[in-house]
């Protein structure tokens, strides 16, 4: 690896006054990327699943929910996946399930992202009183157990959806993300190129979002990464309670049913087994990929 | 030292009120009449029953009463140890039905959290900057950390449970047995416990590894460990004190794991249909008992915050920095 060593910018970790263009520092992430088995792997994962849950219902006429075939029928040639005891396709099931998981992980990770940046950032970068408030904030919201919070809130509504679940989870689990940016925006503040950008008046939210903000890029997307992660957790377990989307498919969902009419007593493995694979290989190759994503943009991390 | 531990009762003591405002605010803000759908899936078939419930629930929450009395009096019941009266069982208080859960939920809690703490370092420990295992376990770590709690435990159930035929799968202990202090029953109980038990500490275990294989990494990397290197100092003692350094993160980080394995305590008691406080919480769901739910949530809460006062009196106890940090700020 001793090209890697001598390459511009590798060596040079604290961003030191050697001007490097973009371009160049776009060609050296490539560089890294596309040899880096962990991103890679991590991130086929991601997209074939993504794929398969945008394009896959399209080829499925009839609704995942609707009792279609024989009951409890074990995978065979016609029902990829089996059946459920009233004859629910599971394939057709689990291809929408992964469509809904995406867009939970999208919009609760999403909320919980705007959420967690900008209290990080406004409380690293005025600190103060400012800081002093939103980290008791912070921490009130941290130690409060975001799944129990969940339920009790949830249990009152008489109409759950897609868009109300993510809005609550990304409320409930933005705390540690806070807490990552602002000690990460709490070192920038102090950087000489804020100062001038300070002095020179510019508006707060503008210095955050020109000077601050870029600089740590690829913490933020690793943010979000980890929270989209979270969200499709959290949203699994309220499905599993049953307080999931009502008429929804998700793969949470999938789970409640087979536990509820009891596919574990039946030996009905098929119906188990497949919502909560896709569940760990989702959220684990985000995992996966965010180590890789981590080597690519650290230079410290490279010679490992 | 103390000042540190003043700010953070004060941190602990201002997340119960929010907790107990939000428990008081959801019923009454939320859209729709709590009472009503309460009383509609609760089933009362006697129309005459159903209008003294009603009455008697709209006094229960004081819906006639202004919002600030509401509020006040809630307070007041909750220092009483007053959580109402449950639905689902009726004239039973809440609090002796948490009561009667919470020992099954701990008892699976504690000795899943901590050994699947101390067992997930010393992995961690072990497999950091040693090629081969690093590679192998970094990935099966993720995997677990990525796994719903509730998969696993069907999955144990189902392999272990079900095809193996060797433990149960269901119940705190068999339903032949009466609770009482004896070798059958006790042996009952544990082979009950130990399926729940083995799936939450499967989970919780990748992601004490991880987090302690990144630490040893870093530390490996500081100064006195390279110092010590130069010096020539033998590999093992070198580790032995990043280990130490490491720690330290990791007790932090069991406080803010701690939802996270709550969470999943509830969810695997549900798949087990053990007895704690996760079954509870399904059955007042299903039954409309939110007096139920509201108990065990105000419970869980007090709980949490009791199991982090203790991890930071640890941490203060387990540092010496914090500690000569804090009687110099003291003097």
């Amino acid at each position: 690896m001793s090209e890697i060593a001598g390459a511009p910018g590798a060596a040079d970790p604290a961003g030191g006054p050697e001007p490097t263009t973009t371009e160049r520092k776009t060609s050296e992430v490539l560089h890294f990327a596309v040899r880096n088995p962990k991103l890679l792997i991590g991130l086929g994962i991601v997209l074939s699943l993504l794929l398969l849950g945008i394009f896959g219902p399209f080829f499925i006429d009839q609704d995942p929910n609707e009792y279609v075939g024989p009951k409890s029928q074990p995978p065979n040639g016609e029902y990829w996946f089996g059946t459920t005891s009233f004859g629910q396709d599971v394939w057709a099931q689990f291809v929408y399930g992964l469509r809904s998981t995406f867009l939970i992980g999208a919009f609760g990770g999403g909320v919980a992202f705007v959420i967690g940046t900008t209290v990080g950032f406004v409380a690293g970068y005025k600190g103060g009183i400012v800081d002093e408030i939103l980290n008791m904030l912070t921490n009130v919201v941290l130690v409060l157990p975001a799944l129990v919070v969940l339920i009790v809130i949830t249990a009152y509504l008489e109409v759950r959806g897609v868009f109300i679940q993510g809005v609550f989870i990304g409320l409930t689990s933005w705390p540690w993300a806070a807490r990552a940016v602002r000690s990460q925006a709490l070192s920038l503040a102090t950087r000489d190129y804020v100062d001038l950008a300070r002095l020179s008046g510019r508006r707060t939210w503008r210095i955050i979002t020109t000077e601050i903000a870029p600089n740590m890029s690829s913490y933020l997307v690793m943010s979000f990464i980890l929270l989209f992660g979270g969200s499709i957790l959290i949203a699994a377990g309220l499905d599993f309670i049953g307080l999931g989307p009502s008429n929804g498919v998700s793969l949470g969902l999938m789970l409640e049913s087979a536990m509820k009419w009891s596919s574990l007593y039946l030996g009905m493995w098929w119906w188990f087994i497949p919502p909560g694979l896709g569940i760990t290989m989702i959220v684990g190759s985000l995992y996966i990929l965010n180590v890789g994503l981590d080597e690519v943009f650290n230079p410290k991390l490279r010679e490992l | 030292m103390w000042r540190y531990i003043g700010r953070k009762l004060f941190v602990y003591l201002l997340t119960f009120v929010i907790a107990v405002t939000i428990n008081w605010m959801i019923p009454r803000f939320m859209p729709g009449d709590p009472v009503r759908s309460m009383l509609s899936r609760a089933s009362v078939g006697n129309p005459e029953a159903l209008e003294r419930m009603n009455e008697y629930y709209t006094g229960v929450f004081g819906l006639d009463t202004p919002l600030h009395e509401q509020y006040l009096s809630f307070w007041a019941g909750l220092f009483r140890g007053d959580l109402g009266i449950s639905v689902m069982l009726f004239p039973q208080p809440v609090l002796d039905i948490i009561l009667r859960s919470v020992p099954y939920t701990l008892a699976l809690l504690v000795p899943a959290i901590l050994l699947s703490w101390i067992v997930g370092n010393r992995i961690g420990a072990f497999a950091a900057r040693k090629k081969l295992l690093d590679n192998t376990i970094l990935p099966v770590g993720y995997i677990l950390t990525a796994m719903p709690y509730m998969w696993l435990a069907l999955l144990l159930a189902w392999s272990l449970g079900i095809v193996a035929d060797v433990l149960p799968t269901a119940n705190g202990y068999s339903p032949s047995l009466r609770p009482e202090f004896s070798w059958l029953f006790i042996s009952s109980l544990i082979s009950h416990w130990f399926l729940p038990f083995l799936s939450m500490f499967i989970v919780a275990l990748g992601g004490w590894a991880i987090g302690m294989r990144n630490m040893i990494i870093y530390e490996l990397e500081a100064d006195y460990s390279n110092y010590l290197q130069a010096l020539g100092a033998p590999t093992r003692l070198i580790r032995r004190y990043a280990f130490r350094n490491a720690m330290l993160p990791q007790i932090t980080g069991l406080a803010v794991q701690l939802g996270t394995v709550l969470s999943g305590a509830l969810l695997t008691e549900i798949v087990f249909n053990y007895p704690g406080l996760g079954t509870l919480i399904l059955q007042a769901l299903n039954n409309r008992d939110f007096f139920v739910l509201q108990g065990t949530f105000l419970f869980v809460v007090v709980g949490v915050l009791i199991a982090n006062f203790i991890i930071d009196i640890v941490y203060v106890l387990v540092d010496p920095r914090t500690r000569v940090q804090m009687t110099g700020g003291a003097a």
